[in-house]
């Protein structure tokens, strides 16, 4: 009896399930009937790195806002609808296939970790829904199709800036790898970072691995530490950067950690405290230095987000949105097809981080800065072009 | 010097993992099943560190040893509640149906918190710093870093395992809790109170897992929802390495499995694979040994 039990409560789950299922499908590319342009957006809002989805999505929609309260694009008002992956694998295609074939949006925009959005491409790439993200820096990204776009620099630039900075700046001649297995990113960031190094003559002495979340790190840190390092690199994201950067002062490893922009975040410095101090990492822009525009959008946004001061991940989102509007108004048309030929055709975009020129993978051209941690605080120290 | 430096360093991330592992030992003792929301208590009792050590920093002063004692003992306490709570409302009214429907609802009770506990109103699924209880201070000895959270974890678990035999095996609960896991029916008509034992061994094995939480989160002071899924899964394969029910077996299978994964971590080129690594050679001894190192060798059963 209780078999059967079993039994037809499941087939009971099985069919409410379908059900839901069935009503989750709307009509596609409806988005022009209540004369709004619908615009789909994922981020990684909660958890390890929702500093960074945050971050994206206020910049986002302070762009969208600025749009529509300007009158909109062609006429008509910009709709964002916003889905959260909650920095989880899998969450992403789930969510951006509900934003294209519930909401019929006619673009994505997002996100900032290139694992997730590298799951979102490909069904943006198949249901021919341009995508823009705004700071994934791995080149597979935009390789997927010629419907992904990326308003940031591509890690093969980063890496190298990195590796000339640590020969050059750092005087270092051993280097040291700590890199997150788990994160597409860090792995790019780290192939990258050791080709351009020795190709600079200096010497990876110690490589090592790590899966993102990982709370102890201290069994690869003491073997970095008896390599005898110059300095190490730490391609990977802000909770497991400022983790490592407390534990290697622990075990003794008192050299320079140096990392990308994954580690912008405040949380690194909220974490990491003192531990922090001295390390530097590169980025996409900082908002103390750049164009009368890049003092516009921090305003802005300070006003509009309670006196908070923008990062690289708000910039980058910000810009986006914008670049986004723009190609729709050179369009002159909110057609998927007809947006992307004009995200395409994009040259000389005046960015909040920098002129933005599309090239022809799709990947925006712009320069690197480089940042150092002082006194609590993210210190600008120069700024690499391309 | 560097494998000294490794031997301090994976007997304090394994007597972390000795110390949750006693919980899922001891539950599974006196109730033959698997407690999976043993690894969330883990996750309550560091949040609740960090919500206390605001309050015991004003009565005590900040980074001090009896604000830290303080923090320690309440939010021990406060997960003692949980996990007799927890066993109360979801375990208790199973208990005579299959030890299957438990176990799962072990997984539900477990996503349960986890979600709840994600949920913004709740504390949110962003990573948290975690305060600084009490000041750290390195010790280097002969060119080996000891760094004090290591050695108040190694002390401290040292301690706590003493105490928990000697409450197993001196105490009047302690001999009525090990009658109970030999033959529940008969420590009954002994007049043994059941659920009074059940409930005291779900308070001691929740107060574990916090302490455990709390050290965790010295040594990695970021904290988010989630977080007791890593250790809890290890620590409950630490309990099965050493032979679950078996009290010095978890606490043996924790240090070895705390031992394999920092071996494992500092070697390049498979640093990439510790924990795969570290699983191999559980399932390597579980071949030769299937009851665990310690289990059923011993005759003691808790």
């Amino acid at each position: 009896m209780r078999r059967l039990n079993f039994i037809q409560s499941a087939s009971a789950l099985f069919a409410i399930t379908a059900l839901i299922g069935l009503s989750g499908c709307g009509k596609p590319g409806d988005s022009n009937a209540s004369g709004e342009i619908i615009v789909g957006e994922f981020a990684s809002l909660t958890g390890k790195e929702a500093t960074f989805g945050t971050s994206a999505h206020e910049g986002t929609l302070l762009a969208v806002e600025e749009i529509n309260a300007a009158g909109g694009v062609i006429g008509k008002k910009i709709k964002l609808v916003t889905e959260d992956n909650q920095t989880k694998a899998g969450e992403s295609s789930t969510v951006v296939n509900k934003l294209i074939s519930k909401d019929g949006a006619v673009a994505i925009l997002g996100e900032v970790a290139s694992s997730r959005s590298l799951e979102a491409a490909p069904i943006c790439q198949s249901s021919g829904i341009p995508m823009i993200s705004p700071a994934s820096t791995n080149p597979k990204v935009t390789e997927t199709g010629n419907y992904i776009f990326r308003v940031c620099f591509i890690d093969p630039f980063q890496g190298t800036v990195m590796a000339n900075f640590a020969k050059n700046k750092l005087k270092a001649q051993r280097v040291a790898v700590l890199t997150d297995v788990k994160s597409d990113y860090s792995k790019g960031l780290a192939k990258f970072f050791k080709e351009g190094f020795t190709k600079a003559g200096g010497e990876i002495v110690s490589e090592l691995d790590f899966n993102g979340g990982d709370k102890d790190f201290k069994a690869q840190l003491t073997t970095i530490k008896g390599a005898n390092p110059d300095a190490v690199f730490v391609p990977g994201y802000y909770t497991d950067a400022a983790l490592i950067c407390i534990q290697a002062r622990e075990i003794g490893l008192n050299v320079p950690m140096f990392g990308g922009d994954g580690w912008e975040s405040e949380k690194l410095l909220e974490i990491g405290k003192e531990a922090m101090e001295g390390h530097y990492f590169s980025t996409h822009y900082h908002p103390e230095v750049g164009s009368p525009k890049s003092k516009a959008f921090v305003e802005a946004y300070k006003k509009r987000f309670n006196g908070k001061t923008p990062d690289a991940m708000a910039a980058l989102g910000y810009d986006s949105a914008m670049l986004l509007a723009d190609a729709i108004k050179r369009a002159d048309s909110a057609e998927s097809g007809k947006i992307r030929d004009a995200l395409a055709a994009t040259k000389d975009f005046d960015a909040v981080t920098g002129k933005t020129l599309m090239n022809e993978n799709r990947d925006a051209v712009k320069s690197a800065v480089i940042l150092q941690i002082k006194g609590g605080k993210f210190t600008y120290m120069e700024t690499i072009n391309p | 010097m560097d494998w000294i430096q490794q031997l301090v360093n994976g007997l304090a991330l394994g007597s972390i993992y000795a110390l949750i592992a006693l919980g899922y030992t001891m539950v599974y003792g006196v109730l033959r099943f698997i407690n999976f929301a043993h690894a969330d208590v883990l996750m309550l009792g560091a949040y609740a560190a960090f919500f206390i050590a605001p309050l015991s920093a004003k009565f005590f002063g900040a980074e001090s040893l009896f604000g830290a004692l303080a923090v320690v003992f309440v939010a021990a306490a406060i997960c003692a509640l949980i996990g007799i709570l927890i066993e109360l409302l979801a375990y208790r009214p199973l208990r005579e149906r299959p030890k299957l429907t438990v176990l799962i609802t072990a997984i539900g009770v477990s996503l349960f918190i986890e979600y709840v506990c994600q949920h913004e109103k709740v504390f949110g699924a962003a990573t948290r710093s975690f305060p600084t209880l009490i000041p750290k201070h390195d010790i280097i000895v002969a060119g080996v870093h000891l760094s004090s959270n290591d050695l108040i974890v190694l002390v401290l678990t040292g301690v706590l395992l003493f105490v928990l035999w000697f409450i197993v095996q001196k105490t009047k609960m302690g001999m009525a809790l090990r009658a109970l896991s030999f033959n529940p029916q008969a420590a009954a008509l002994m007049g043994v109170s059941v659920n009074r034992i059940i409930s005291f061994t779900f308070g001691i094995g929740s107060a574990l897992a916090a302490v455990a939480g709390i050290f965790y989160s010295m040594r990695a002071p970021g904290i988010d929802p989630l977080m007791g899924v890593q250790p809890g899964l290890r620590a409950f394969v630490a309990a099965v390495l050493g032979g679950i029910g078996n009290l010095p077996g978890a606490a043996l299978g924790g240090i070895v499995l705390g031992l394999l994964e920092t071996v494992a971590g500092g070697m390049p080129g498979v640093s990439n694979y510790r924990d795969g690594i570290a699983f191999a050679i559980l399932i390597l001894i579980l071949l030769f040994r299937p009851s665990g190192l310690l289990g059923k060798t011993t005759v003691e059963k808790v």
